[in-house]
């Protein structure tokens, strides 16, 4: 008997050296969170308690459930500025509803089906039509909250069933809330798919080089029509857990959402030309944004001066690597 | 090419003249000169933002932040004119403007020197220009009774019986259109959205040309900031909030292709009176305001079928695009 023949193992990646790891995108995060969570608990003594932490989840976890979503979109070289329109909407057809009794079942089923809606009409403009998304989800934008205009005016929606706040206010465990929960669990489901699935990988080569992936066999349309679905389905996830936390609706619900969604996904490291990025990286990027703004809301810092520190973070965190690299090659050269 | 854009400006003029007609039909006065000239200069605020998001979209770039930097120009003049009054209303257009095109100047610099994307950069400034609103007003409005007399009615003016606010939108088109058509400069705009590659061979620096953009971009909503707190005679934080995508609307509409290269200054001015004439005619014919949102919504996802069927007829590519790293 011969020996078996020998199988030259090829691996799909290689090993990483510890170095690369410390250098990477999501220590750098990491660092930053930390950093920012010894200055948080240095400024003010409310911060390191339980209930806090817990109330800071709040401040996050509905803008991080779409940026999830948007975060696949966005390295598949697409985008959606639809989102928080797509939550008015959801959330003013959820109070429209609500005035005919409908109960809280019925009020999540129309929840999700209004955002998945959204995300079809914008994937099918899109892909169907052929139609740059960051322009067509700008007019996709006026359209879905206008048409919260049309039906509720300087109106509101109040009156919702007592059972509907348990989305928004509720708790599953000691002070683990729903809506972080619901989070987490959308972040493995994310994670898994971008990382550990065919899909996944096709969403990379998507981004990479649409043209590539479409003689390679991958459908590119059928994959970002599905994305934009995702996409408007996290969105009417995110709008029942914010119209179930405020209890009321307004048109002018979840305004500037949009734009924070996708710093959260820029600011995790995705590339906003597509290609390259990971959850973990918006997860972070998700927490860090998270406690920025509760920690100086505990500071009493206005809500609009956060927002500068939103903005510089963005900017910052994306022009240092890029300076770095420049940096480097200066010095070799 | 050529022909193209005629046709489409034409076909958007035609729009506008049939929506003219139709709502004439309910409301006789409404095609009347004076109404029509107060049209025009309710639209002339947002005709100069969008010739400077179109020299800014024309090099496949976007600015987000032109909303908060009219935010926050608007609230620098009006606190000067609020503190010091004796200031001549030159001097702080002067100052407005020079605001504005710092405000610009950074948003190109990051792009042109740091390499951070335009949508990025743009994201980033909205959020920290009009932050820094609040900051130097300690969120304090500024009311008309606290600016000067000169300062609410030097744009209300009339000279030979035009409003200065449409001579000053009169004016930016023509420089524009002249800038854009006849010098080496705007047609390098024009270079880089068509083909960078192209455009680098040809000896365009492509970087500077995208500062020069956000510069322009920048200095015209400086502009705009004090012709809006002039106007509507407050300045606080919540000034033109979201007004970004209007403008952007307004290109949309006018036939500028995000995707940079093409457009015109017809199709900006155009595009701006389509969405000026809807908010406008709504309350004429009866139509509740808050239908207006839906109709500009509408209207650009519209206006982007259109765009992308005539972009389809361009001519062939004959250098390929580079892959960019």
């Amino acid at each position: 008997m011969s020996a078996a023949p020998t199988v030259r193992h090829i691996p799909d990646r290689l090993d990483k050296a510890l170095t690369s790891i410390l250098l990477s995108w999501e220590s750098l995060l990491v660092l930053v969170a930390v950093a920012i969570f010894i200055a948080n608990s240095l400024a003010s003594p409310y911060f390191l308690d339980a209930y806090a932490l817990s109330d800071l989840t709040f401040n996050f976890a509905e803008k991080a459930l779409i940026a999830l979503a948007m975060a696949l979109l966005i390295i598949s070289g697409e985008i959606d500025l639809s989102v928080a329109a797509t939550m008015a909407l959801t959330s003013t057809l959820m109070g429209f509803a609500a005035q005919f009794g409908v109960g809280t079942f019925g009020l999540v089923i129309i929840g999700i089906a209004v955002g998945l809606a959204c995300g079809v009409f914008n994937g099918f403009l899109v892909t169907g039509l052929g139609l740059p998304s960051i322009v067509v989800t700008i007019g996709t934008m006026s359209l879905f909250r206008g048409v919260s205009f049309i039906i509720l005016g300087d109106q509101a929606y109040k009156g919702y069933p007592e059972s509907f706040a348990f989305f928004g206010q509720g708790y599953v465990w000691g002070v683990i809330s729903f809506e972080f929960a619901l989070f987490l669990v959308a972040a493995v489901i994310y994670w898994f798919l971008l990382h550990r699935t065919n899909f996944g990988r096709r969403i990379f080569a998507i981004g990479n080089n649409q043209v590539t992936a479409q003689f390679s066999g991958v459908r590119v349309k059928r994959i970002k029509f599905i994305l934009f679905c995702l996409t408007g389905l996290m969105a009417g996830i995110a709008s029942i857990l914010l119209t179930s936390r405020l209890g009321s609706t307004r048109p002018s619900i979840a305004q500037g959402y949009e734009l924070e969604a996708i710093t959260m996904v820029v600011l995790g490291g995705v590339s906003i030309l597509g290609g390259a990025g990971s959850i973990i990286g918006v997860v972070l990027a998700a927490f860090i944004m998270g406690l920025v703004t509760f920690g100086l809301g505990l500071l009493n810092v206005p809500g609009i001066v956060m927002s500068i520190f939103i903005g510089l973070l963005l900017i910052i965190i994306i022009a240092l690597p890029i300076l770095w690299r420049r940096f480097g090659w200066l010095i070799k050269a | 090419m050529k022909d193209i854009f005629k046709i489409r400006e034409v076909w958007l003029a035609i729009v506008i003249a049939a929506m003219i007609g139709a709502i004439t039909l309910r409301s006789p006065s409404f095609a009347s000169p004076i109404n029509l000239g107060q049209i025009f200069n309710d639209t002339s605020i947002l005709i100069i933002l969008a010739l400077g998001q179109m020299s800014v979209i024309l090099t496949r770039s976007i600015d987000l932040s032109m909303a908060a930097n009219l935010c926050f120009t608007g609230m620098v003049v009006a606190m000067l004119n609020a503190s010091h009054p004796g200031i001549p209303i030159f001097v702080l257009i002067i100052v407005a403007m020079f605001v504005g095109l710092i405000l610009g100047a950074i948003n190109g610099a990051l792009v042109w020197k740091v390499g951070i994307p335009p949508i990025v950069v743009t994201l980033g400034t909205l959020t920290i220009y009009r932050g820094s609103t609040f900051v130097i007003s300690g969120g304090k409005w500024v009311n008309a009774d606290k600016m000067s007399p000169e300062f609410i009615n030097f744009q209300r003016v009339d000279i030979f019986g035009i409003p200065v606010l449409s001579l000053t939108a009169i004016l930016v088109v023509i420089v524009f259109q002249v800038f854009l058509t006849r010098t080496p400069l705007g047609r390098s705009i024009f270079a880089i959205g068509v083909n960078p590659t192209a455009a680098v061979y040809t000896g365009i620096n492509g970087g500077r040309t995208k500062f020069v953009a956000f510069c322009m971009s920048g200095l015209l909503a400086g502009l705009a900031g004090y012709l809006w707190i002039s106007r509507y005679v407050i300045a606080s934080v919540e000034v033109a909030n979201g007004y970004e995508l209007n403008i952007i609307a307004a290109c949309v509409i006018g036939g500028i292709s995000i995707a940079g290269g093409i457009g015109s200054v017809g199709g900006a001015v155009l595009g701006s009176l389509f969405l000026g004439i809807i908010s406008n005619a709504l309350p004429v014919i009866n139509i509740s305001p808050f239908w207006q949102m839906a109709i500009s919504g509408s209207a650009i996802i519209f206006a982007i079928v259109l765009n992308a069927r005539s972009e389809r007829k361009q001519g062939r590519i004959i250098l390929k695009k580079a892959e960019t790293a």
